[in-house]
Formats: structure tokens, C-alpha cells, sequence
């Protein structure tokens, strides 16, 4: 058994009908489990009629293992993949709104220069810092943002992708996988 | 072929093979209604209350083994229905419920009698529709069929707004379905099963712990070959009662909050847990850190979410239970575990049911004295309660699938039209309710529908003049103060049946049960016997909600006599 009882945080996307009501299933089941969200992104996918969502979840294994397994029962969730871990890509955009004055103003931008992030707004008062990158990033970019003064955040959550095709929870569309896979996972035997 | 939707709903109900409909109509649902007398296969049973015909279409599903079907109109109809959907939700039985919906250019202007029942319902359904054009009508009735029966059973809600109802379109029953979110899992990974028949022989004092699965997935014979192959004893959740044959020596009751304390003393002295088609509830577990620590585990279920739910398994197995049992027993080697099998029933010897000699009009001499009368063979449906735990402990259950009750919502209520819905899915059965007279009035209002369909329920009322369970709880844990749980304004309920035109019987002495019993299955129709038992009586043995076993009180002894060992 690999519960290891710690709580961490767990990236996972699912693929989905894109149809009404969709996104209030899935979260209507993470509140009535007392499953935590942490974020939640949710777009179109390479597939047509089909959505794809990722959750970053907060939890131990156990905790995990469960919602992957509530989110698999649900009819219109399709595939479920748990892509944590050193094999996944994952990036959030955020726009940031900062006070900028004439003074602060070249400061924010050598920041926003070491951070690979964008200006795409400039007021007499304020700029509009665009970011993308995996969550750290960006909250590392807040943290030295704050003391110009942040009037405004919107991140969109994170979105992930495993790299090559190889993830070790990588359902593959088979049928069968969608349930036998979080019962490996359980055992350890993977 | 061109239809409206209500026909096209009616067409594709005969093409699921239903027979019968529980309802009550309104507005929104009219058009649907109107369209029925073309279509003389469904038999249509008129509701008082529209809980009844969730609840009703529960009890048919559970005996009948097929999805039952009640409809309603929208709003207060609609809402009328969820505590039968949460409840065949709890338990796993497939209802497919149908429900008007205000016209589609009124939804979300709360119009009159509009309410969001597929919102509602979200968390209690397995499966839930809006339908918004005629032509989805067949295959999503087929869909939502398929949704109820297969994998772990439960309800489907389809809402219908009524313009749909009347909206003409081609009707094309679909021959495939197409749900590619959708595939149960029923065959075993062959791994696993190899593990777990290891486990199994390693085992010295293994037991199965076998629910509603079992019947669910009618896999009674493939159970009795587990259990007598390698010799283990059987105990069953509540839900799992007459799952496996009572009488047979490796049966060892059920255990739990108020099981039998061989069951759960069975369960806790175990080496192995063979958990079949169950789910660990928590009146079988109590507290989960402290429950059957000394025994490895081997979890079988249809839906891989029950596995790592409530409790860390060793062996855990996803797959259609008869399935994976018959593949088990390919791999179970024959064993005899004589000493555990004997002491299991030194267990049961030493830890009996106690019954009463002391005169006193007692509900379990009631329940033994139906059990003679009917042989044991009756379908048993019951409300919640003293008397549903007393009925469970007591009778014998010798047909597989004849104990009916809400265990997982545990709806009083259930007893009136839960034994409507199992009569009119076993005409030719005798069916008891085992009623309790706080439950009884909560759905008393179908007995009109009991008498204008001729359904001929026999119900033992155990009538204790107050909320027995609840009083007794109150006497355990809070110092016998009774608040709110004794009546003092029940009705005449023999007048009460004279009024419906039901046979009437009260009993009052111990030494008339039998006869009224005996009167009551000789009456042909329904019958209502109003059996005014001790208040003050209490249910053994009892475990208090999350402790473990060392927590058991059994039944002060002196007075009391075995009566089934
Ligand atoms: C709908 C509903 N409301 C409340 C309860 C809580 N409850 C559990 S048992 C019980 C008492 C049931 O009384 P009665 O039907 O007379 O059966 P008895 O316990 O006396 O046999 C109550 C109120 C419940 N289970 N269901």
C-alpha cells in the first residue's frame, strides 16, 4: 500500500462531455465529498464535444486515489488522469494590475524581464503585468510584485499535460483502465 | 414513425420491457398522461403522494430485479419524489423517475411550478437528464435504463419540459448505446484474483461478509459454493440479508449496530474479511480505525469508489460480484477450518437471540409468530426502526431477496408503499409489512391506492404508541428523558382500516397473535393489524454508534429464553 498520509498537492485532468451542467457534476461532487479544489481550469480539447479539465487537488494519497475514482463514475467524465509528478508539464497565465508611477515604473519592468513576463497594459497609474508559468512562478512574481502595491489578480489556474505519452496514470482511453487502474494504483503494484 | 414526446415516451418504456408505473399527475406532465391509453402494456398505479411512488417503484425494483419507473409533475411533484430517490440511491436500486418540467422558454423564470429537480437531485441520482427536444426522448430513456440496471444499480431522473411532451418528431429506438463515459467494470483482473484466493488459503479463521451485491447481482449459488468449498462462514450486512440461506450452518447472522453479537464477534475474531458486494457502512463498522484490526481484507465491488472509501483493503477486487466469484472459486482450494467453524458456533451459543417468556405482548413474538404462519417464505418489508431491526433478527427469511427495507437512508415511510411496490412485483408472493406506527402514518395515505388496485399487503402495525427507536435511544444516552417520542393522539388505526375498507384486527393479548395472523393470510385483500405492543421494550444486542465491539450490551439475561440458537 502506498498511502503515505501526507497531504500534497496532485494535478489531474479529466476529459469530459462537453455538454450543459457538466462543470456543476464535478464540483457538486468534489462539495458533497469534502474534496478540497485548489484550482480548476476547464477549455475545449483536441476532441470535438469533449472538454478537458484540470484539478490541482489538495490531500493526501487516499484522499487522491478517491477523487479519481468519484470523478471516473461520473457518466459524462470520460477519462481521468492523475499527472503529478516530474512527467507532466503544467502552466497558469495570471494578469497582474500594479501601481507603477514614473519612478517604480523601470524597476517593475527589469522584474517583469527576469521573469520572461509581458506588460500588455501601461496607464499613467498602473500597469498590467501578463505571466505564464507553473504556479511557484507566479507566486514568486506576486510576492516581489506586493510591494508596489497589486490592485488586481486574475489567474486562470493551472492547465497540465504529461510529457511524451508515457505517464504512469495515463488511462489511454481504454475502457477497462478506467476502473482497474485506481485499484493499481491502491496496491502499489505499478 | 412519427410520434409527440409523451408517445415517444410511452414506446420506449414498452420497449424497456415495463409493465407498470407509479404516478400522480400535474400540469407539467399532463401531455405524457393523456398519451397513455394508446399504449394498454403500461398499467398505470395512482398515487396518493407521490413519495409513494418513488418509494413504490423501489420496492418493485428490489423484488422484481428490474428497474421499476414512477413519474411525476413538475415542482411539489417533483419534490415530493426525492426521498425515494435518495433512498434508492443509498441502497442501489435501479428507479428510472420521470418528471414534468415547465415549458423550455419559461425554464429559469421561475415560472409557476418550476423547480431545478435535476439540480436537486444531482447528489442523489446516479444519473440525471434534461431533455429538451422529443427526439432525445428514446435514447435517453434507453440510456438512463441502462444507467439504473447495469454496473452499481440506481436511480436515473429524466426531466421533460411539457412542450417537449407535445413536440412531434420521428421515433427511432436507438439499437446501441454510446456512452463512452460509461463502462462498468465487471470482469475480475485475473491478478487480483489469484491474490486473493492465496489470502484465502492462508487464512485460519477466514469469514465472508457478504451485502446487497449478492443479490443485486443474484450470485446465491455462486456464494454457497464459495462458502461450503473452503468452509467459511458467511455473515451478511442487513442489506445482504437472504443472500444467503439463514438455516445453513455456516450462516452467522449479521452484525453491526443492532446485529447479531455472534455476527460481529464472528467479524472481530476473524483473520480474513471476504467482503463481498458490501461497502463498510459505518452501523456495520463502527468506529473504521478500530474496526476488525486483526484481519486482512478482500474487498469486492462493482464500483471501484466503495474500495478505499471507509476502510484500507488488502486485496481489492473491481468486477461484477457473480463474476468474480465464479472465477474465485476456480482458484478457492478446499479447506474445512474445523475449529473455527466450531468456534463460530460456540460464538453463536454463547451470544444468542434472546426471546421473551414473561407474557408481554412483545414485537419479536409477533415477528416469530408471522414467521410460522408464512414458513418463512414471505417477503418481509419493513419501515425503520425497533420493529425493521426486530423483523431482521427474527425472521427466517428462507427466500433469497425477501427482506425489503431502507437501510442505507433508513426512510420511515418506506413500509407502505415499499410493500406495494414488492406485491405488485410478486403477485403471487405473500407479502408482510412490518410496520412501525410512527412510519405507518407517514405513508398511510396509499392505502387508498392499495384498495382501488386490489394489492393485498398484510401490514403488522407494532404499535408501541410512540417513535420506539428513537426512545430507546433516548434511554440509553439521555437519561430516559422523553421528549417528543411518546404519542398520546394515535389513531383507532382498526377504524382507520374500516374506513378504507380494509380489514381491520387489533390485538392486545399475546395469545391472539396467531389467530389474527392466520386471519389476515386466509383474507383475500389487504389487511391491517393493529398489534399494541410493550413501549418500553428495547433492541439487543446494540453497539453505540462509533465504538467497536468491546462496546456491545447484550440483553440483561435472567427472564429471557433462548428461542433460536
Ligand atoms: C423520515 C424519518 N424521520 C425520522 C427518522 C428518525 N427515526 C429513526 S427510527 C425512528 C422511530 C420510528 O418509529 P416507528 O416507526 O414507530 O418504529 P419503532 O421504532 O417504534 O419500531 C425515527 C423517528 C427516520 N429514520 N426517518
Amino acid at each position: 500500500m502506498n498511502y503515505n498520509g501526507t497531504s500534497n498537492r496532485h494535478t489531474i485532468t479529466a476529459l469530459v462531455e462537453d455538454k450543459p451542467g457538466v462543470l456543476n457534476r464535478v464540483t457538486s461532487m468534489f462539495r458533497r465529498r469534502g474534496f478540497n479544489i485548489a484550482s480548476l481550469a476547464v477549455g475545449h480539447s483536441e476532441i470535438p464535444n469533449l472538454s478537458r479539465m484540470t484539478f490541482v487537488v489538495e490531500g493526501d494519497d487516499r484522499v487522491v486515489d478517491q477523487v479519481t475514482k468519484h470523478l471516473h463514475k461520473l457518466i459524462d467524465v470520460i477519462k481521468v488522469s492523475d499527472i503529478s509528478g516530474d512527467n507532466a508539464v503544467t502552466r497558469e497565465l495570471a494578469l497582474i494590475r500594479v501601481k507603477a508611477n514614473v519612478q517604480s515604473r523601470s524597476e517593475i519592468m527589469q522584474i517583469v524581464d527576469l521573469f520572461r513576463a509581458n506588460i500588455i497594459d501601461v496607464s499613467p497609474e498602473t500597469l498590467i503585468v501578463e505571466v505564464v508559468g507553473d504556479e511557484d512562478k507566479i507566486d514568486a512574481l506576486q510576492n516581489l510584485l506586493k510591494s508596489f502595491g497589486i490592485q488586481e489578480v486574475m489567474r486562470t489556474g493551472s492547465v497540465a499535460m504529461s510529457r511524451g505519452m508515457d505517464s504512469a496514470f495515463d488511462t489511454n482511453g481504454s475502457r477497462n483502465a478506467k476502473a482497474v487502474k485506481p485499484v493499481i494504483m491502491e496496491t502499489g503494484s505499478v | 414513425m412519427k410520434m409527440n414526446g409523451g408517445q415517444m415516451v410511452c414506446a420506449s418504456l414498452i420497449r424497456e420491457g415495463v409493465d407498470v408505473i407509479f404516478g400522480l399527475p400535474g400540469g407539467a406532465i399532463l401531455p405524457l398522461y393523456q398519451a397513455l391509453p394508446e399504449f394498454p402494456e403500461l398499467k398505470h398505479i395512482l398515487v396518493r403522494h407521490e413519495q409513494g411512488a418513488a418509494h413504490a417503484a423501489d420496492g418493485y425494483a428490489r423484488v422484481k430485479g428490474r428497474p421499476g419507473v414512477a413519474w411525476a409533475t413538475s415542482g411539489p411533484g417533483a419534490t415530493n419524489l426525492v426521498t425515494g430517490i435518495a433512498t434508492a440511491h443509498m441502497d442501489s436500486v435501479p428507479i428510472v423517475v420521470i418528471t414534468g418540467q415547465v415549458g423550455r422558454a419559461a425554464i429559469g423564470t421561475d415560472a409557476f411550478q418550476e423547480c431545478d429537480i435535476t439540480g436537486i437531485t444531482l447528489p442523489i441520482t446516479k444519473h440525471n437528464y434534461l431533455v429538451m427536444t422529443a427526439e432525445e426522448i428514446p435514447r435517453v430513456i434507453k440510456e438512463a435504463f441502462h444507467i439504473a440496471s447495469t454496473g452499481r444499480p440506481g436511480p436515473v431522473l429524466v426531466d421533460i419540459p411539457k412542450d417537449v411532451f407535445t413536440e412531434v418528431g420521428e421515433f427511432v429506438y436507438p439499437e446501441e448505446i454510446d456512452l463512452p463515459g460509461y463502462k462498468p467494470n465487471l470482469d475480475p483482473h485475473m491478478g487480483q484474483v489469484k491474490r486473493a484466493a492465496q489470502l484465502i488459503s492462508e487464512a485460519e479463521r477466514p469469514v465472508i461478509l457478504a451485502g446487497h451485491g449478492i443479490i443485486l447481482s443474484k450470485a446465491y449459488d455462486e456464494l454457497l459454493e464459495l462458502a461450503e468449498k473452503a468452509q467459511i462462514p458467511v455473515v451478511t450486512t442487513l442489506l445482504g440479508v437472504s443472500g444467503f440461506p439463514t438455516s445453513h450452518v455456516l450462516y452467522s447472522g449479521w452484525p453491526g449496530m443492532h446485529g447479531m453479537a455472534y455476527a460481529s464477534l464472528t467479524i472481530e475474531e476473524s483473520d480474513l474479511i471476504i467482503a463481498l458486494g458490501m461497502r463498510f457502512d459505518d452501523r456495520i463498522t463502527g468506529n473504521t480505525a478500530t474496526f476488525a484490526t486483526g484481519s486482512k481484507k478482500i474487498h469486492v465491488d462493482v464500483d471501484p469508489s466503495e474500495i478505499g472509501k471507509n476502510v484500507q483493503v488488502d486485496v481489492p477486487i473491481v468486477g461484477d460480484v457473480k463474476r468474480v466469484l465464479t472465477a474465485l472459486n476456480k482458484q478457492v482450494k478446499p479447506a474445512t477450518h474445523v475449529d473455527w467453524v466450531n468456534h463460530v458456533h460456540q460464538l453463536r451459543r454463547d451470544h444468542p437471540l434472546m426471546g421473551s417468556d414473561n407474557g408481554k405482548m412483545e414485537m419479536r413474538y409477533i415477528i416469530n409468530e408471522i414467521a410460522e404462519a408464512t414458513n418463512g417464505d414471505a417477503i418481509i418489508v419493513t419501515g425503520v426502526g425497533q420493529h425493521q431491526m426486530w423483523a431482521a433478527q427474527y425472521y427466517p427469511f428462507n427466500q433469497p431477496c425477501s427482506l425489503i427495507s431502507s437501510c442505507g437512508s433508513g426512510a420511515m415511510g418506506y413500509e407502505v408503499p415499499g410493500a406495494m411496490g414488492a406485491q405488485v412485483a410478486a403477485p403471487d408472493r405473500v407479502v408482510w409489512s412490518i410496520a412501525g406506527d410512527g412510519g405507518f402514518q407517514m405513508t398511510m395515505v396509499e392505502l387508498a391506492t392499495l384498495v382501488e388496485n386490489n394489492i393485498p399487503v398484510k401490514f403488522a402495525i407494532m404499535n408501541n404508541n410512540c417513535l420506539g427507536m428513537v426512545r430507546q435511544w433516548q434511554d440509553f444516552f439521555y437519561e430516559k428523558s422523553h421528549v417528543a417520542t411518546v404519542y398520546s393522539g394515535n389513531p383507532d388505526f382498526v377504524k382507520l382500516a374500516d374506513a378504507y375498507g380494509i380489514l381491520g384486527i387489533r390485538v392486545t393479548d399475546k395469545n391472539d397473535v396467531r389467530a389474527a395472523v392466520d386471519k389476515a393470510m386466509e383474507h383475500d385483500g389487504p389487511v391491517i393489524i393493529d398489534f399494541v405492543v410493550e413501549q418500553d421494550d428495547n433492541v439487543y444486542p446494540m453497539i453505540p454508534a462509533g465504538m467497536a465491539v468491546d462496546h456491545l450490551i447484550e440483553e440483561p439475561r435472567p427472564a429471557r429464553q433462548e428461542v433460536r440458537g
